[in-house]
């Protein structure tokens, strides 16, 4: 198999890496980059648990190709804290215990403050809408949505 | 994603499976002739929401990927005699963020904000739910009663072809061996002129049309019906323009004379199938509501008062 070179730019730093060319962009980072962060439910773009942001927009990082990247800015959950200190959503999450298993979390996070960055008060109902292709099997969502709307608080005080 | 060459199941298929070759060609030249010298199986990526699930799901196991979305044109949304000439590769979201083309055709622009989750507005494209050719894409009624225009790019150039005559059956277009599209294009609207599109699905959000309806309607200075256009999803193998349905609106202020017609017109345009979604019986009753309801708020974008 001929591998294909991509160059891109993940959560900031210039990464190189080779991939066939029927590879997603998800199993690129878990498997040739060790960013497990992002986690694979369905493989078909419906449970949104691998979401990352490519070029600032929020996609299925299992219906993306990984030579699409190429050139690309892609950004995941392991890009989200600030070295030791935590994303207000991260630590919200915590606090809230809006999550259980925690299968979903990082998809939603990224998803969240996706959100957020394009609207910093939404209504549940915005945040409900936005948030309707990460599946959560756990929680019943409505932790999740307090949590989101307290983070929303917090960084639009701050 | 567009029908090129033909998939013949070969035994023992898995021992000489090659691996996908995946090209960004640098011309719209370039594209078609690799398209044109495969011999085996191609495709087309652009959003990749319909391509990619089927690659995984192994439904398809293309030879040939060929990614198109970095080409001019192929992600601007430009005004041009009027109206807009739309990217293949403009995804819903950002269709959706276009003030100008909502305000024009607020139908085209809900029927491809219904599609799928925030992930998939992100990449899904109309072009590529026009070209996987479900009887049921979400894009596509309004598409066809707005007049879109698809700009097809093939071995011997350009060619405009309207919106309704790409699919030709369920996952069958009429796209010729290395034709692509590269554009849609919505016309010019007068004054006093709007759409809409409603689907039918038991609940509230993603989900796949049990039915659906487009109306695009223009209105004279009193508020009554110039213009009509009436298409219909998920009710045949293709969505149906129905020439018919729109007439019964002509010259008329939407009374319950021409919605009776529009809603039997409708109907008679149906032919479904039943399936676990829905019966032939409830769709065809479906698709003649949505039709009126779709035309009324149409009618009131337009800025008739009934």
């Amino acid at each position: 198999m001929k591998m294909i070179p991509v160059e891109t730019t993940i959560n900031g730093d210039r990464t190189e890496f080779l991939c066939n060319s029927d590879e997603s962009l998800l199993d690129v980072l878990r498997d040739r980059l060790g960013l497990t962060g992002a986690k694979e439910g369905c493989g078909t773009g419906d449970c949104g648990a691998c979401s990352v942001t490519l070029n600032g927009r929020l996609v299925c990082s299992c219906l993306v190709l990984g030579v699409e990247v190429d050139g690309a800015e892609v950004e995941t959950i392991e890009g989200m804290a600030d070295g030791e200190t935590l994303h207000p959503l991260q630590r919200i999450f915590i606090e809230e215990a809006a999550l259980q298993c925690g299968i979903c979390t990082p998809g939603i996070l990224i998803a969240a403050k996706s959100l957020l960055e394009k609207n910093p008060d939404p209504t549940d109902t915005e945040v409900r809408d936005w948030l309707a292709g990460n599946l959560c099997r756990c929680t019943g969502y409505d932790k999740i949505i307090k949590a989101v709307q307290k983070a929303a608080a917090e960084m639009r005080a701050a | 994603m567009h029908e090129s060459g033909c998939a013949a199941f070969a035994p023992f298929a898995e021992s000489w499976k090659t691996q996908m070759r995946y090209v960004k060609p640098e011309s719209f030249e370039a594209a078609s002739a690799v398209l044109v010298a495969e011999q085996g199986i191609a495709r087309i990526l652009t959003g990749g929401t319909d391509v990619l699930v089927m690659l995984k799901a192994e439904v398809v196991e293309p030879d040939l990927m060929v990614d198109i979305k970095h080409l001019p044109g192929m992600r601007d949304i430009v005004s041009e005699d009027g109206g807009y000439r739309i990217g293949a590769a403009v995804s819903s979201a950002q269709l959706g963020e276009h003030a100008g083309v909502k305000a024009m055709w607020p139908g085209v622009v809900e029927g491809a904000e219904l599609i799928g989750s925030t992930q998939v507005q992100n990449r899904a494209t109309m072009v590529g739910n026009l070209c996987t050719a479900s009887p049921a894409a979400d894009s596509v009624p309004a598409l066809v009663t707005a007049n879109a225009i698809a700009r097809v790019h093939g071995p011997d150039g350009a060619r405009d072809v309207p919106v309704v005559d790409i699919p030709i059956g369920p996952g069958k277009t009429s796209l010729l061996k290395g034709e692509f599209i590269t554009s849609t294009y919505l016309p010019a609207r007068p004054d006093n002129a709007a759409d809409a599109y409603l689907r039918f699905i038991p609940r509230t959000e993603m989900d796949i049309a049990v039915s659906s309806a487009a109306v695009s309607l223009e209105l004279d200075a009193s508020g009554s019906v110039t213009a009509a256009f009436v298409a219909l999803g998920a009710v045949a193998p293709t969505v149906r323009l129905v020439p018919d349905a729109g007439a019964a609106l002509i010259g008329t202020k939407l009374d319950a004379a021409a919605i009776a017609g529009l809603v039997a017109a409708a109907e008679a345009a149906c032919s479904p199938i039943t399936d676990k979604r829905g019966t032939i019986e409830f769709r065809t009753k479906t698709a003649g509501v949505l039709a009126k309801r779709a035309a009324h708020i149409a009618y009131s974008r337009a800025g008739g008062k009934t």
